[in-house]
């Protein structure tokens, strides 16, 4: 076999024809493309996302054009559609989600990566990567009917009474609504944060510890101040990634939030986020403009958490070099 | 080498056995005439259709008819885009959504049915009696309370107490919505102008829930809530439910006596094409949020079975279903009606 | 001790506490949630949960055999769809890559991954439910299938970048061919941590509603077949719990209590297997 090759590519008396050939016989080349064919059906499935996303959005952007984000309307009846109330909704209930995460989890993040031994660490932390598997249609059962009632019987007229004065808390009192929906994206989003930020607090260089512990600081000081600083880029990515997986969840968020596109300044009241209103509208949209607004509200969200995602890549990368780089 | 091969091979056999093995052992072996139907629609009459096709089933065993119950948007448009074999709706098509079909899609009234107002008061469970202006003045948002002046006026002696009405609406395409804010925009002027009639509308205020089922969940763990949903929901979620003015002046509770009287009328004079508004009927004993339900079926069915299976379906549902209607509080439907279906159904090629 | 001094220690426990309790407020949602699911899914799980279908609307009763199995064949189409297409990606990425399309390669990986599910579901509804025209599982399981391919491509790719570069040297110094080191003694070699990686990816999809709602629908009988609506766990929990019926909430309790079961059983195993912590940047 490899002897026939041999008198070939020999004949030929092109090393280079000769190298591809008995690559070519030996299978590689074969391999590599076949391996490069399945890589690129992931290339060309992206690309066939984006492409159905913006064609069959089409209808709508023609009309609307970049009013869409703006207008605040959204009438099936009189054929008006406008994303403003949805993305005002999908950006609260997020920032709050992110108010709510980012404090418990860089908390948490801190303490299972300075304080807590090594084994209660990993066996913590593997807990809370058990968070991020439960699925979401999981925790929009349990808030219906715990959370849901807990902020309307206790909660919310708890902050009625005493923090009743910003125009946050006041407004009648559902239960459903942007609170109820931020605080369980909250809970769905902590564990990412925690898990990111403990990898990259873990991988700041003992050096910079020691030599801060060296210089007389408490550990307390030693954290805040040298390791969470060096490795500010990376926690702020993983708040990107976290911002990015809050803003495209559609379960949880469409059972408690209450389904009215409305803009308030309460977080008491109903409100409407886009992948809701996707999941609740699309099958019954009845006109083919009705349906381009929804698959245009599509398109917005995807290049919202495109451009997060990217960023938080961006950031985790970045402090990865940082921590790896030679003083 | 030998034995990396045999787990490569292994792998791509269980793969490849996969694909071809599967169907087998999910849902038993799919006989030779199983036929499965797919239909999608409206909620307000789900519990009726569900145990129509139960019935249905249990008669011809190997026909199974899946209905969906998505809003009567959704049974609209999935029935316009062809992905389901039939639809349902409360909300007719208008004309332009007919002119949208690739076949001409034909309406058949199934039952009839009524939209009452249900609302979780605490404290109070009786029945409370609506007037028309007092309903619009609730869903405009401009009645917000429930000792409202609209409301204790008609309900003496009710302890009715000072808290805030949560209203609660559908989020999805709803033909009970188009029931509902038809008889709205009847009654009131400013509810026709400001928001209008249609499966889905721009309210004004509350909450949204999914389906009959969600709207009457969300009243049903919600205080001081109010919302519209078909009879036989308030009934078996177990919720209080109002008597409504009728144009007569008489406050009418949704019952089959009521709900009947509201299509007399409509029955004597119903269109070829069946689509008509009973809401606001006239007669003294009619209910006025009253409404018939449709299946919409397309009028060329390639598939030679299930063509023959849905006209099948049709006449036991037009003779036999029927007295599946009253104890689910559905009213039958007219004779006049029936006997004008039983002649349209033949329309069905 | 000046008062400096005393301040900074006490400053230093405070703190420390308060991530503490951080911590342990994490973990006791996660306690709180499985105690809550076994609790009203464990009093609601009987023989009929498994075993019957659903009864209609408001009837006492019934069970979810249907979506259990249409779960499974959701999966076993997605596992088609996502192994495939994941496990060759990732071996691309790890032993054949070229630089610039490597990179193409794994940033559209990564865009991929962060597709909103919805969108996901948009996307599987215009390419196959549309031209096919009717809801079927075959449109679900390839919604659920492309979820999967990110996923499965980062644990592959990782994996394999783990063996140590000398059991690759060694198998060519041998004298065998790129394809035949990288089938015979590379993937072997990474082959429980590419199993287990598999296997947490179909954890993820089992567990998604949103890409069904609108591709395999719904259904209240069994689904025979590849093109017919079917029901599946997650979409009945969805239908169930926004219900107003109290039997229908018994069972999405029981079906929350499956589902999450299974879920976590595949993570544990996942990390007993590997023995080690598997990277999150694959969630």
């Amino acid at each position: 076999m490899a002897s026939t090759a041999v008198a070939v590519g020999g004949a030929l008396r092109q090393g280079r024809v000769r190298a591809f050939f008995l690559r070519w016989r030996s299978g590689d080349e074969v391999a590599h493309l076949l391996t490069l064919i399945f890589a690129s059906t992931i290339i060309l499935l992206t690309v066939l996302l984006v492409f159905e996303l913006y064609r069959n959005s089409a209808l709508a952007r023609d009309k609307y054009g970049w009013q869409f984000l703006f207008t605040s309307t959204w009438d099936p009846v009189f054929e008006k559609f406008g994303a403003l109330p949805f993305i005002f909704g999908t950006v609260v209930t997020s920032a709050l989600g992110l108010l709510v995460a980012v404090p418990l989890g860089v908390g948490a993040a801190i303490f299972l990566a300075e304080l807590a031994p090594p084994r209660i660490s990993d066996a913590l932390s593997f807990v809370i990567e058990l968070l991020a598997a439960v699925p979401s249609v999981i925790y929009g059962l349990l808030a219906m009917f715990t959370l849901v009632p807990l902020l309307r019987n206790v909660v919310q007229p708890f902050l009625k009474k005493t923090l009743g004065f910003l125009p946050f808390f006041q407004g009648p009192n559902y239960g459903v609504g942007l609170l109820a929906a931020g605080l369980i994206l909250a809970i769905m989003i902590v564990p990412f944060i925690i898990s990111i930020s403990r990898e990259v607090l873990l991988a700041v260089p003992v050096e910079q510890r020691e030599a801060a512990l060296a210089l007389g600081a408490t550990r307390w000081e030693s954290t805040w101040k040298v390791v969470v600083p060096f490795a500010r880029a990376g926690i702020l990515g993983s708040i990107f990634l976290a911002m990015a997986r809050a803003l495209g969840e559609t379960m949880a968020v469409t059972m408690v939030i209450g389904n009215d596109p409305k803009i308030t300044s309460s977080l008491f009241a109903p409100g409407y986020s886009i992948a809701a209103v996707i999941a609740n509208e699309f099958t019954e949209a009845t006109s083919d403009l009705y349906i381009s607004a929804l698959i245009e509200l599509g398109l917005v969200l995807f290049i919202l958490t495109f451009i997060l995602n990217g960023l938080a890549r961006l950031l985790i990368l970045a402090t990865q070099r940082k921590g790896t780089a030679q003083p | 080498m030998k034995r990396i091969l045999q787990v490569y091979g292994f792998c791509l056999c269980l793969l490849a056995g996969g694909v071809v093995w599967a169907p087998v052992p999910c849902g038993a072996a799919p006989a030779a005439d199983a036929l499965l139907i797919n239909g999608a629609g409206a909620t307000f009459p789900y519990p009726i259709y569900s145990k129509w096709f139960d019935e249905y089933h249990k008669l011809h065993p190997n026909i199974q008819i899946n209905y969906q119950s998505i809003g009567s948007g959704g049974g609209i448009r999935q029935v316009l885009a062809g992905t389901v074999d039939f639809g349902a709706t409360d909300g007719p098509m208008t004309d332009e959504q007919l002119g949208q079909a690739k076949t001409k899609v034909l309406h058949f009234p199934t039952v009839l049915g009524a939209d009452v107002p249900t609302y979780n008061i605490p404290g109070f469970s009786g029945e409370l009696k609506f007037t028309p202006e007092a309903l619009a003045g609730i869903f405009l948002g401009k009645i917000t309370k429930w000792n409202d002046a609209a409301l204790t006026g008609p309900n003496p002696g009710a302890k009715l107490p000072g808290n805030d009405i949560v209203v609660v609406h559908r989020s999805d395409g709803s033909g009970t919505t188009y029931v509902w804010v038809d008889y709205l925009c009847k009654v009131s002027e400013e509810w026709k102008t400001k928001v209008g009639k249609g499966t889905s509308v721009n309210w004004p205020v509350g909450l949204g829930g999914k389906g009959n089922e969600g709207v009457a969940g969300l009243v049903k763990q919600t205080p001081n809530s109010i919302g519209y949903v078909e009879l036989i929901y308030a009934i078996q979620s177990n919720l209080p439910y109002g008597r409504v003015r009728n144009s007569s002046g008489d406050f009418i509770k949704a019952e089959l006596a009521s709900v009947t009287a509201a299509a007399a009328g409509a029955s004597k004079q119903m269109p070829d094409d069946f689509r008509v508004s009973i809401t606001n009927a006239p007669g003294k004993t009619a209910y006025p949020i009253a409404s018939f339900t449709w299946l919409l079926v397309p009028s060329t069915i390639q598939d030679g079975a299930k063509r023959k299976a849905l006209v099948d379906f049709l006449h036991w549902m037009l003779t036999d279903g029927q007295n599946n209607a009253e104890p689910l509080a559905y009213a039958r439907l007219p004779k006049e009606v029936v006997a004008k279906e039983t002649k349209a159904i033949s329309e069905i090629k | 001790m000046n008062y400096r001094s005393v301040w900074r220690k006490s400053v230093n426990a405070v703190m420390f506490s308060l991530t503490g309790i951080c911590a342990l407020a994490v973990v006791s949602v996660l306690v709180f949630i499985l105690g809550y699911l076994v609790w009203n899914g464990g009093r609601a799980i009987n023989w009929d949960f498994f075993t019957k279908l659903p009864t209609p609307v408001g009837e006492t009763g019934g069970g979810m055999a249907n979506a259990i199995v249409g779960s499974a064949k959701l999966l076993l189409l997605a596992a088609l769809v996502g192994v495939p297409v994941g496990f060759i990606g990732g071996v691309y990425l790890a032993e054949f890559g070229g630089k610039t399309f490597s990179f193409l390669v794994r940033y559209t990986t990564d865009l991929l991954n962060g597709v909103p599910s919805i969108v996901m579901g948009i996307f599987a509804y215009t390419m196959i439910v549309l031209p096919l025209q009717h809801f079927s599982t075959l449109a679900g399981g390839l919604a659920l299938g492309v979820m999967m391919i990110p996923i499965a491509v980062r644990s592959t790719e990782e994996f394999l970048r783990a063996v140590p570069q000398s059991l690759r040297e060694g198998a060519l110094a041998l004298g065998a061919s790129r394809w035949k080191a990288v089938a015979t003694v590379v993937i072997p070699a990474a082959f429980r941590g590419i199993l287990t990686g598999i296997m947490l990816a179909l954890a993820r999809v089992a567990g998604e509603t949103a890409p069904l709602l609108f591709t395999s629908f719904n259904n209240r009988f069994w689904s025979h077949g590849w093109d017919q609506p079917t029901a599946s766990l997650p979409v009945m929990i969805f239908t169930y719990a926004i219900a107003p019926y109290d039997d229908w909430h018994r069972q999405a309790w029981a079906a929350g209590l499956v589902l999450l079961g299974l879920v976590l059983l595949a993570n544990i195993t996942a990390r007993v297997v590997l023995g080690r912590k598997l990277s999150s940047a694959a969630g």
